[in-house]
Protein backbone atom coordinates (compact mmCIF):
# COMPACT_ATOMS: atom_id res chain seq x y z
CA UNK A 1 0.00 0.00 0.00
CA UNK A 2 1.49 3.34 -1.00
CA UNK A 3 1.77 6.21 1.23
CA UNK A 4 -0.25 9.00 -1.47
CA UNK A 5 -2.07 7.91 -4.64
CA UNK A 6 -3.04 9.80 -7.18
CA UNK A 7 -5.88 8.41 -9.14
CA UNK A 8 -6.16 10.58 -13.17
CA UNK A 9 -5.89 13.73 -11.11
CA UNK A 10 -7.01 16.97 -12.66
CA UNK A 11 -6.89 20.24 -11.14
CA UNK A 12 -8.16 23.42 -12.55
CA UNK A 13 -8.80 27.39 -11.13
CA UNK A 14 -11.98 28.28 -12.34
CA UNK A 15 -12.51 26.04 -15.16
CA UNK A 16 -8.72 27.30 -16.08
CA UNK A 17 -7.07 23.36 -15.95
CA UNK A 18 -3.58 23.72 -15.05
CA UNK A 19 -3.09 19.81 -14.48
CA UNK A 20 -4.74 17.03 -16.10
CA UNK A 21 -4.57 13.07 -15.85
CA UNK A 22 -2.04 12.86 -13.37
CA UNK A 23 -1.89 9.23 -11.43
CA UNK A 24 1.30 8.36 -9.57
CA UNK A 25 1.64 6.52 -6.32
CA UNK A 26 4.39 7.44 -3.45
CA UNK A 27 5.70 4.62 -1.27
CA UNK A 28 7.49 4.47 1.95
CA UNK A 29 10.78 5.56 1.75
CA UNK A 30 10.67 7.47 -1.45
CA UNK A 31 12.63 10.79 -2.10
CA UNK A 32 10.41 12.25 -5.04
CA UNK A 33 11.23 15.49 -6.72
CA UNK A 34 8.54 17.12 -8.84
CA UNK A 35 10.22 19.43 -11.45
CA UNK A 36 8.76 21.58 -13.87
CA UNK A 37 8.72 24.71 -15.37
CA UNK A 38 6.50 28.22 -14.01
CA UNK A 39 2.98 27.40 -14.25
CA UNK A 40 3.55 24.01 -15.27
CA UNK A 41 1.29 23.17 -12.00
CA UNK A 42 3.64 21.93 -9.21
CA UNK A 43 2.37 24.30 -6.68
CA UNK A 44 -1.20 23.81 -7.67
CA UNK A 45 -0.14 19.54 -6.75
CA UNK A 46 1.16 20.74 -3.42
CA UNK A 47 -2.33 22.12 -2.57
CA UNK A 48 -4.02 19.60 -3.41
CA UNK A 49 -1.80 16.81 -1.22
CA UNK A 50 -2.21 19.04 1.54
CA UNK A 51 -6.05 18.84 0.62
CA UNK A 52 -5.93 22.74 0.61
CA UNK A 53 -7.57 22.30 -2.98
CA UNK A 54 -10.19 19.55 -4.36
CA UNK A 55 -9.29 18.05 -7.67
CA UNK A 56 -11.58 18.44 -10.05
CA UNK A 57 -11.59 15.02 -11.44
CA UNK A 58 -9.78 11.94 -9.96
CA UNK A 59 -9.14 11.02 -6.34
CA UNK A 60 -6.44 11.77 -3.94
CA UNK A 61 -5.74 8.29 -1.04
CA UNK A 62 -3.74 8.65 1.93
CA UNK A 63 -2.54 5.20 2.83
CA UNK A 64 -0.34 2.73 4.73
CA UNK A 65 -1.56 4.48 7.97
CA UNK A 66 -0.62 8.16 7.40
CA UNK A 67 -3.38 10.42 8.04
CA UNK A 68 -3.92 13.63 5.98
CA UNK A 69 -2.85 16.17 8.97
CA UNK A 70 0.35 14.08 8.99
CA UNK A 71 2.34 16.01 6.25
CA UNK A 72 4.76 17.58 7.38
CA UNK A 73 4.85 20.84 5.03
CA UNK A 74 7.44 23.13 4.29
CA UNK A 75 6.09 26.51 2.63
CA UNK A 76 8.00 28.82 0.21
CA UNK A 77 8.21 31.77 2.43
CA UNK A 78 5.85 34.79 2.16
CA UNK A 79 6.30 37.85 2.63
CA UNK A 80 4.17 38.51 5.71
CA UNK A 81 6.23 35.90 7.58
CA UNK A 82 9.86 37.83 7.08
CA UNK A 83 8.79 40.35 9.47
CA UNK A 84 6.51 38.37 11.89
CA UNK A 85 7.41 38.83 15.70
CA UNK A 86 7.71 34.93 16.82
CA UNK A 87 10.84 33.29 18.51
CA UNK A 88 11.88 30.50 16.97
CA UNK A 89 10.59 28.22 19.51
CA UNK A 90 7.42 29.45 19.14
CA UNK A 91 7.57 28.87 15.57
CA UNK A 92 8.70 25.13 16.07
CA UNK A 93 6.29 24.32 18.66
CA UNK A 94 3.82 25.06 16.59
CA UNK A 95 4.23 22.30 14.26
CA UNK A 96 2.91 20.04 17.11
CA UNK A 97 -0.58 21.72 16.85
CA UNK A 98 -2.16 18.93 14.75
CA UNK A 99 -1.60 16.66 18.08
CA UNK A 100 -3.01 18.67 20.58
CA UNK A 101 -6.57 18.40 19.82
CA UNK A 102 -8.92 20.46 22.03
CA UNK A 103 -6.01 20.72 24.26
CA UNK A 104 -4.95 24.91 24.56
CA UNK A 105 -1.80 24.21 25.79
CA UNK A 106 0.90 22.03 24.66
CA UNK A 107 2.24 18.64 26.78
CA UNK A 108 5.83 18.11 28.04
CA UNK A 109 6.03 15.16 25.22
CA UNK A 110 5.30 17.75 22.65
CA UNK A 111 7.97 20.18 24.40
CA UNK A 112 10.33 17.58 24.07
CA UNK A 113 9.97 17.20 20.79
CA UNK A 114 10.11 20.26 19.60
CA UNK A 115 13.46 20.45 21.35
CA UNK A 116 14.55 17.25 20.25
CA UNK A 117 13.75 18.68 16.39
CA UNK A 118 15.90 21.69 17.17
CA UNK A 119 18.91 20.60 18.39
CA UNK A 120 18.96 17.98 15.20
CA UNK A 121 18.56 21.29 12.94
CA UNK A 122 21.66 22.91 15.27
CA UNK A 123 18.86 25.57 16.17
CA UNK A 124 18.76 24.77 19.80
CA UNK A 125 20.68 27.41 20.97
CA UNK A 126 19.11 30.11 18.94
CA UNK A 127 15.69 28.99 20.39
CA UNK A 128 15.14 32.37 21.96
CA UNK A 129 16.22 34.46 18.88
CA UNK A 130 13.65 36.27 16.27
CA UNK A 131 12.75 34.15 13.49
CA UNK A 132 12.93 37.59 11.37
CA UNK A 133 16.68 38.33 12.61
CA UNK A 134 17.92 34.56 11.35
CA UNK A 135 19.34 34.43 7.82
CA UNK A 136 17.51 32.24 5.25
CA UNK A 137 19.04 29.07 5.58
CA UNK A 138 18.38 29.27 9.38
CA UNK A 139 14.89 29.95 8.80
CA UNK A 140 14.14 27.30 6.37
CA UNK A 141 16.00 25.25 9.32
CA UNK A 142 13.35 26.78 11.85
CA UNK A 143 10.26 25.75 9.20
CA UNK A 144 12.11 22.19 8.80
CA UNK A 145 12.26 21.61 12.21
CA UNK A 146 8.33 22.43 12.49
CA UNK A 147 7.63 20.30 9.73
CA UNK A 148 9.33 17.68 11.85
CA UNK A 149 7.01 17.97 14.70
CA UNK A 150 3.97 17.66 12.71
CA UNK A 151 5.19 13.92 11.48
CA UNK A 152 8.34 12.08 10.43
CA UNK A 153 6.49 9.94 8.04
CA UNK A 154 6.27 12.51 5.08
CA UNK A 155 7.49 15.71 4.11
CA UNK A 156 6.56 17.95 1.47
CA UNK A 157 8.93 20.54 1.16
CA UNK A 158 8.16 23.30 -1.56
CA UNK A 159 11.27 25.18 -3.14
CA UNK A 160 13.02 24.22 -0.01
CA UNK A 161 16.41 25.96 -1.38
CA UNK A 162 14.93 28.85 -2.91
CA UNK A 163 16.48 31.96 -2.14
CA UNK A 164 19.23 30.45 -0.20
CA UNK A 165 23.14 31.00 -1.18
CA UNK A 166 24.78 27.41 -2.31
CA UNK A 167 26.37 26.75 1.12
CA UNK A 168 23.25 27.20 2.92
CA UNK A 169 21.98 24.99 -0.34
CA UNK A 170 24.04 22.26 0.17
CA UNK A 171 23.23 22.00 3.84
CA UNK A 172 19.54 22.07 3.46
CA UNK A 173 19.94 19.17 0.89
CA UNK A 174 21.79 17.01 3.39
CA UNK A 175 19.75 17.70 6.03
CA UNK A 176 16.66 16.61 3.55
CA UNK A 177 19.15 13.34 2.31
CA UNK A 178 19.87 12.64 5.84
CA UNK A 179 16.20 12.25 7.07
CA UNK A 180 15.35 10.51 4.02
CA UNK A 181 18.09 7.85 4.85
CA UNK A 182 16.35 7.61 8.49
CA UNK A 183 13.14 6.55 6.60
CA UNK A 184 11.03 9.65 6.27
CA UNK A 185 9.54 9.93 3.18
CA UNK A 186 10.53 12.95 0.83
CA UNK A 187 8.23 14.87 -1.44
CA UNK A 188 9.96 18.21 -2.80
CA UNK A 189 9.14 20.90 -5.50
CA UNK A 190 11.68 22.07 -7.42
CA UNK A 191 13.45 24.25 -9.78
CA UNK A 192 17.16 23.07 -8.94
CA UNK A 193 17.08 20.45 -11.65
CA UNK A 194 20.62 19.13 -11.35
CA UNK A 195 20.31 18.96 -7.31
CA UNK A 196 17.18 17.19 -7.87
CA UNK A 197 18.47 14.14 -10.23
CA UNK A 198 21.18 14.36 -7.44
CA UNK A 199 19.68 13.30 -4.82
CA UNK A 200 15.81 12.19 -5.31
CA UNK A 201 15.41 8.46 -6.37
CA UNK A 202 12.16 9.05 -8.47
CA UNK A 203 11.44 11.97 -10.28
CA UNK A 204 8.13 13.47 -11.13
CA UNK A 205 7.99 15.91 -14.29
CA UNK A 206 5.07 18.45 -14.87
CA UNK A 207 3.68 20.31 -17.45
CA UNK A 208 0.31 20.98 -17.29
CA UNK A 209 -0.10 16.76 -17.61
CA UNK A 210 3.49 14.13 -16.56
CA UNK A 211 5.59 13.73 -18.97
CA UNK A 212 7.73 11.59 -16.30
CA UNK A 213 7.24 9.54 -13.43
CA UNK A 214 9.87 7.27 -12.60
CA UNK A 215 13.39 6.30 -10.90
CA UNK A 216 16.06 8.89 -11.18
CA UNK A 217 18.29 6.69 -12.79
CA UNK A 218 15.63 6.23 -16.46
CA UNK A 219 14.83 9.42 -16.17
CA UNK A 220 18.21 10.69 -16.96
CA UNK A 221 17.55 8.51 -20.29
CA UNK A 222 14.71 9.64 -21.11
CA UNK A 223 14.00 12.33 -23.84
CA UNK A 224 12.27 14.63 -21.40
CA UNK A 225 15.23 14.81 -19.53
CA UNK A 226 17.23 15.19 -22.21
CA UNK A 227 15.48 17.86 -23.38
CA UNK A 228 15.08 19.92 -20.51
CA UNK A 229 18.46 19.53 -19.56
CA UNK A 230 19.71 20.44 -22.24
CA UNK A 231 23.70 18.90 -23.14
CA UNK A 232 24.80 19.67 -19.58
CA UNK A 233 24.58 17.48 -17.61
CA UNK A 234 27.12 14.73 -16.45
CA UNK A 235 25.31 12.36 -13.44
CA UNK B 1 -2.05 64.62 41.27
CA UNK B 2 -3.80 61.82 44.25
CA UNK B 3 -6.17 64.17 44.76
CA UNK B 4 -7.47 64.41 41.31
CA UNK B 5 -7.44 60.74 41.10
CA UNK B 6 -9.30 60.28 43.84
CA UNK B 7 -11.82 62.94 42.61
CA UNK B 8 -12.15 61.34 39.61
CA UNK B 9 -13.00 58.04 41.27
CA UNK B 10 -15.87 59.53 43.03
CA UNK B 11 -18.28 59.84 39.51
CA UNK B 12 -19.70 56.83 39.13
CA UNK B 13 -19.87 57.44 35.37
CA UNK B 14 -16.11 57.70 35.26
CA UNK B 15 -15.98 54.18 36.54
CA UNK B 16 -18.30 52.74 34.38
CA UNK B 17 -16.00 53.67 31.72
CA UNK B 18 -12.78 52.78 33.00
CA UNK B 19 -14.15 49.31 33.73
CA UNK B 20 -15.06 49.07 30.01
CA UNK B 21 -12.57 50.94 28.75
CA UNK B 22 -9.82 48.78 30.54
CA UNK B 23 -11.61 45.60 29.16
CA UNK B 24 -11.90 46.69 25.68
CA UNK B 25 -7.68 48.06 25.53
CA UNK B 26 -7.20 44.52 26.70
CA UNK B 27 -9.43 42.49 24.05
CA UNK B 28 -8.40 45.19 21.26
CA UNK B 29 -4.85 44.77 21.91
CA UNK B 30 -4.78 41.01 22.06
CA UNK B 31 -6.18 40.73 18.67
CA UNK B 32 -4.39 43.12 17.32
CA UNK B 33 -1.74 41.50 17.38
CA UNK B 34 -2.93 38.80 15.19
CA UNK B 35 -4.66 41.15 12.76
CA UNK B 36 -1.27 43.29 12.75
CA UNK B 37 0.50 40.42 11.64
CA UNK B 38 -2.16 39.10 9.43
CA UNK B 39 -2.19 42.23 7.47
CA UNK B 40 -5.75 42.89 8.66
CA UNK B 41 -5.09 46.44 10.21
CA UNK B 42 -7.93 47.86 7.86
CA UNK B 43 -10.69 45.33 8.71
CA UNK B 44 -10.90 46.93 12.30
CA UNK B 45 -11.53 50.28 11.18
CA UNK B 46 -13.58 49.09 8.29
CA UNK B 47 -15.78 47.52 10.76
CA UNK B 48 -15.92 50.63 13.35
CA UNK B 49 -17.52 52.74 10.54
CA UNK B 50 -19.95 49.86 9.74
CA UNK B 51 -20.53 49.85 13.53
CA UNK B 52 -21.03 53.83 13.01
CA UNK B 53 -23.82 53.25 10.22
CA UNK B 54 -25.22 50.48 13.07
CA UNK B 55 -25.48 52.73 15.88
CA UNK B 56 -27.14 55.60 13.41
CA UNK B 57 -29.88 53.27 12.03
CA UNK B 58 -30.51 51.96 15.67
CA UNK B 59 -30.94 55.73 17.21
CA UNK B 60 -33.11 56.66 14.35
CA UNK B 61 -35.02 53.45 14.44
CA UNK B 62 -35.06 53.89 18.37
CA UNK B 63 -33.90 50.73 18.77
CA UNK B 64 -31.33 49.43 21.78
CA UNK B 65 -27.91 50.65 19.50
CA UNK B 66 -25.82 47.39 20.98
CA UNK B 67 -28.55 45.35 20.16
CA UNK B 68 -28.55 46.11 16.54
CA UNK B 69 -24.67 47.24 15.98
CA UNK B 70 -23.31 43.63 17.45
CA UNK B 71 -24.97 41.36 14.76
CA UNK B 72 -24.21 43.95 11.92
CA UNK B 73 -20.51 44.36 12.67
CA UNK B 74 -20.05 40.78 13.20
CA UNK B 75 -21.85 39.80 9.53
CA UNK B 76 -19.48 43.03 8.14
CA UNK B 77 -16.30 41.33 9.56
CA UNK B 78 -17.40 37.69 8.34
CA UNK B 79 -17.77 39.55 4.89
CA UNK B 80 -14.65 41.25 4.66
CA UNK B 81 -12.75 38.19 5.80
CA UNK B 82 -14.71 36.53 3.16
CA UNK B 83 -13.45 39.01 0.57
CA UNK B 84 -10.18 39.17 1.86
CA UNK B 85 -9.34 35.51 1.09
CA UNK B 86 -11.05 35.10 -2.15
CA UNK B 87 -12.89 37.90 -4.70
CA UNK B 88 -12.10 39.69 -7.47
CA UNK B 89 -12.06 43.32 -5.44
CA UNK B 90 -9.12 42.65 -3.18
CA UNK B 91 -9.18 43.40 0.14
CA UNK B 92 -8.06 46.32 0.86
CA UNK B 93 -10.29 47.85 -1.92
CA UNK B 94 -12.93 46.09 -0.41
CA UNK B 95 -12.36 47.35 3.44
CA UNK B 96 -12.59 51.12 1.82
CA UNK B 97 -15.90 50.93 0.29
CA UNK B 98 -17.50 49.24 2.76
CA UNK B 99 -16.50 51.64 5.65
CA UNK B 100 -17.34 54.47 3.15
CA UNK B 101 -20.61 53.30 2.37
CA UNK B 102 -21.60 52.54 5.84
CA UNK B 103 -20.45 55.77 7.24
CA UNK B 104 -22.63 57.57 4.45
CA UNK B 105 -25.82 55.56 5.47
CA UNK B 106 -25.02 56.43 8.70
CA UNK B 107 -24.93 60.22 8.31
CA UNK B 108 -27.87 60.14 5.74
CA UNK B 109 -30.01 58.04 8.27
CA UNK B 110 -29.17 60.98 11.04
CA UNK B 111 -29.75 63.99 8.85
CA UNK B 112 -32.73 62.49 7.79
CA UNK B 113 -34.69 62.42 10.71
CA UNK B 114 -32.79 65.15 13.36
CA UNK B 115 -30.13 66.68 11.59
CA UNK B 116 -26.24 66.21 12.78
CA UNK B 117 -26.66 67.17 16.10
CA UNK B 118 -24.54 66.16 19.55
CA UNK B 119 -25.07 62.78 19.15
CA UNK B 120 -23.40 62.31 15.70
CA UNK B 121 -20.66 64.11 17.31
CA UNK B 122 -20.30 61.47 20.21
CA UNK B 123 -20.50 58.44 18.15
CA UNK B 124 -17.56 59.87 15.81
CA UNK B 125 -15.48 60.96 18.25
CA UNK B 126 -16.95 59.22 21.95
CA UNK B 127 -18.13 60.11 24.44
CA UNK B 128 -17.16 59.18 28.35
CA UNK B 129 -20.67 59.71 28.89
CA UNK B 130 -22.06 56.97 26.46
CA UNK B 131 -21.44 54.05 29.17
CA UNK B 132 -25.15 53.67 30.93
CA UNK B 133 -25.32 50.80 33.69
CA UNK B 134 -26.73 47.93 31.44
CA UNK B 135 -24.16 48.39 28.96
CA UNK B 136 -21.20 47.84 31.36
CA UNK B 137 -22.86 44.62 32.30
CA UNK B 138 -22.92 43.18 28.86
CA UNK B 139 -19.56 44.86 27.76
CA UNK B 140 -17.85 43.36 30.94
CA UNK B 141 -19.39 39.97 30.42
CA UNK B 142 -18.60 39.82 26.13
CA UNK B 143 -15.00 41.09 27.08
CA UNK B 144 -14.38 38.43 29.56
CA UNK B 145 -15.88 35.64 26.72
CA UNK B 146 -13.05 37.40 24.60
CA UNK B 147 -10.73 36.96 27.35
CA UNK B 148 -11.21 33.69 28.22
CA UNK B 149 -11.49 32.25 24.20
CA UNK B 150 -8.24 34.21 23.03
CA UNK B 151 -6.69 32.35 26.23
CA UNK B 152 -7.73 28.72 25.10
CA UNK B 153 -6.90 29.12 21.87
CA UNK B 154 -4.17 31.20 21.79
CA UNK B 155 -1.70 28.45 20.39
CA UNK B 156 -4.37 27.76 17.52
CA UNK B 157 -4.37 31.56 17.02
CA UNK B 158 -0.54 31.61 16.82
CA UNK B 159 -0.43 29.30 14.10
CA UNK B 160 -2.79 29.90 11.82
CA UNK B 161 -1.06 33.97 12.03
CA UNK B 162 1.75 32.75 11.33
CA UNK B 163 1.11 30.42 8.52
CA UNK B 164 -2.20 29.71 7.79
CA UNK B 165 -1.66 26.92 4.78
CA UNK B 166 1.02 25.19 7.40
CA UNK B 167 -1.86 25.01 9.93
CA UNK B 168 -4.67 23.93 7.17
CA UNK B 169 -2.39 21.45 6.43
CA UNK B 170 -1.80 19.66 9.23
CA UNK B 171 -5.92 19.64 10.37
CA UNK B 172 -5.99 23.00 12.18
CA UNK B 173 -9.84 24.47 11.23
CA UNK B 174 -8.13 27.84 10.47
CA UNK B 175 -11.13 29.07 8.34
CA UNK B 176 -13.33 28.50 11.86
CA UNK B 177 -9.92 30.49 13.79
CA UNK B 178 -10.22 33.19 11.51
CA UNK B 179 -13.29 33.73 11.65
CA UNK B 180 -13.54 33.60 15.53
CA UNK B 181 -10.86 36.20 15.18
CA UNK B 182 -13.41 38.15 12.94
CA UNK B 183 -16.00 37.69 15.29
CA UNK B 184 -14.12 39.04 18.77
CA UNK B 185 -12.82 41.94 16.98
CA UNK B 186 -16.51 42.92 15.53
CA UNK B 187 -17.53 42.70 19.35
CA UNK B 188 -14.24 44.92 21.04
CA UNK B 189 -14.82 47.14 18.05
CA UNK B 190 -19.00 47.64 18.85
CA UNK B 191 -18.26 47.84 22.76
CA UNK B 192 -15.19 50.21 22.37
CA UNK B 193 -16.56 52.69 19.93
CA UNK B 194 -19.23 54.90 21.98
CA UNK B 195 -16.13 55.06 24.40
CA UNK B 196 -13.58 55.53 21.66
CA UNK B 197 -15.76 57.00 19.04
CA UNK B 198 -16.07 55.03 15.53
CA UNK B 199 -13.16 57.14 14.16
CA UNK B 200 -10.93 56.22 16.52
CA UNK B 201 -11.33 53.14 18.12
CA UNK B 202 -9.59 50.90 15.47
CA UNK B 203 -6.11 52.80 17.19
CA UNK B 204 -6.88 50.30 19.84
CA UNK B 205 -6.76 47.44 17.60
CA UNK B 206 -3.36 48.68 16.00
CA UNK B 207 -1.24 50.80 17.98
CA UNK B 208 -0.27 49.00 21.15
CA UNK B 209 0.72 45.73 18.87
CA UNK B 210 3.30 48.25 16.46
CA UNK B 211 4.50 49.57 19.19
CA UNK B 212 5.25 46.59 21.15
CA UNK B 213 6.76 45.05 18.02
CA UNK B 214 9.56 48.02 18.19
CA UNK B 215 10.84 46.11 20.88
CA UNK B 216 10.08 42.77 21.33
CA UNK B 217 10.78 40.55 19.03
CA UNK B 218 8.56 37.01 20.37
CA UNK B 219 4.77 36.42 19.92
CA UNK B 220 4.43 35.66 23.67
CA UNK B 221 6.31 39.30 24.35
CA UNK B 222 4.33 41.17 21.61
CA UNK B 223 0.57 39.74 23.33
CA UNK B 224 2.01 40.58 27.34
CA UNK B 225 3.34 44.07 26.34
CA UNK B 226 0.42 45.05 24.05
CA UNK B 227 -1.87 44.41 26.85
CA UNK B 228 0.19 46.19 29.31
CA UNK B 229 0.66 49.07 27.03
CA UNK B 230 -2.70 49.16 25.98
CA UNK B 231 -4.41 49.62 29.38
CA UNK B 232 -1.57 51.96 31.14
CA UNK B 233 -2.07 54.36 27.57
CA UNK B 234 -5.99 53.82 28.31
CA UNK B 235 -5.65 55.09 31.46
CA UNK B 236 -3.51 58.06 31.40
CA UNK B 237 -5.36 59.10 28.26
CA UNK B 238 -8.46 59.10 30.38
CA UNK B 239 -6.26 61.04 33.55
CA UNK B 240 -5.66 63.75 30.84
CA UNK B 241 -8.65 63.71 29.48
CA UNK B 242 -10.47 64.43 33.01
CA UNK B 243 -7.29 66.80 33.94
CA UNK B 244 -7.58 68.72 30.94
CA UNK B 245 -11.42 68.06 29.85
CA UNK B 246 -10.19 67.20 26.46
CA UNK B 247 -12.30 64.08 24.42
CA UNK B 248 -11.79 60.76 26.07
CA UNK B 249 -10.74 58.75 23.00
CA UNK B 250 -8.56 61.56 21.07
CA UNK B 251 -6.61 61.49 24.76
CA UNK B 252 -6.14 57.94 24.97
CA UNK B 253 -4.86 58.02 20.92
CA UNK B 254 -2.26 60.67 21.91
CA UNK B 255 -1.32 58.84 24.86
CA UNK B 256 -0.69 56.11 22.00
CA UNK B 257 1.34 57.90 19.51
CA UNK B 258 3.83 59.09 22.06
CA UNK B 259 4.41 55.49 23.40
CA UNK B 260 4.85 54.09 20.10
CA UNK B 261 7.57 56.83 19.40
CA UNK B 262 9.11 55.96 22.66
CA UNK B 263 9.48 52.67 21.91
CA UNK B 264 10.52 54.00 18.44
CA UNK B 265 13.41 55.59 19.54
CA UNK B 266 14.16 53.11 22.05
CA UNK B 267 14.58 50.53 19.71
CA UNK B 268 17.39 52.26 18.22
CA UNK B 269 19.45 52.32 21.14
CA UNK B 270 18.75 48.82 22.17
CA UNK B 271 19.91 48.01 18.08
CA UNK B 272 23.23 49.90 18.48
CA UNK B 273 23.60 48.61 21.89
CA UNK B 274 23.53 44.98 20.74
CA UNK B 275 26.29 46.24 17.82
Amino acid sequence: MALITCENVSLAYENNIVLSDLSFAVQAGMYLCIVGENGSGKSTLVKALLSLKRPTQGSIHFGDGLRQNEIGYLPQQTGAQKDFSASVWEVVQSGCINQNGCSPFYSARQKQMAQTNLERMALWDLRRRSYQELSGGQQQRVLLARALCATRKLLLLDEPVAGLDPMAAQEMYRLIQALNREGTTVIMVSHDIQSAVQYASHILHLHNKPLFFGKTADYLQSDVAKRFLGGGLHA
Amino acid sequence: MLDLIAQMLSYPFLIRALVVGVLISLCASLLGVSLVLKRYSMIGDGLSHVGFGALAIATVANAAPLAVAIPVVVAAAFLLLRLSENSKIKGDAAIALISTGALAVGVMAISLSTGMNVDVYNYMFGSILAMKQDDVFLSVALAVVVLVLYVVFYHKIFAITFDENFSRATGVKAGWYNMLIALLTAVTIVLGMRLMGALLISSLVIFPALTSMRIFKSFRSVVFCSAILSVLCFLIGIFISYAWSTPAGASVVCVNIAAFFAFWILSFFLARKKV
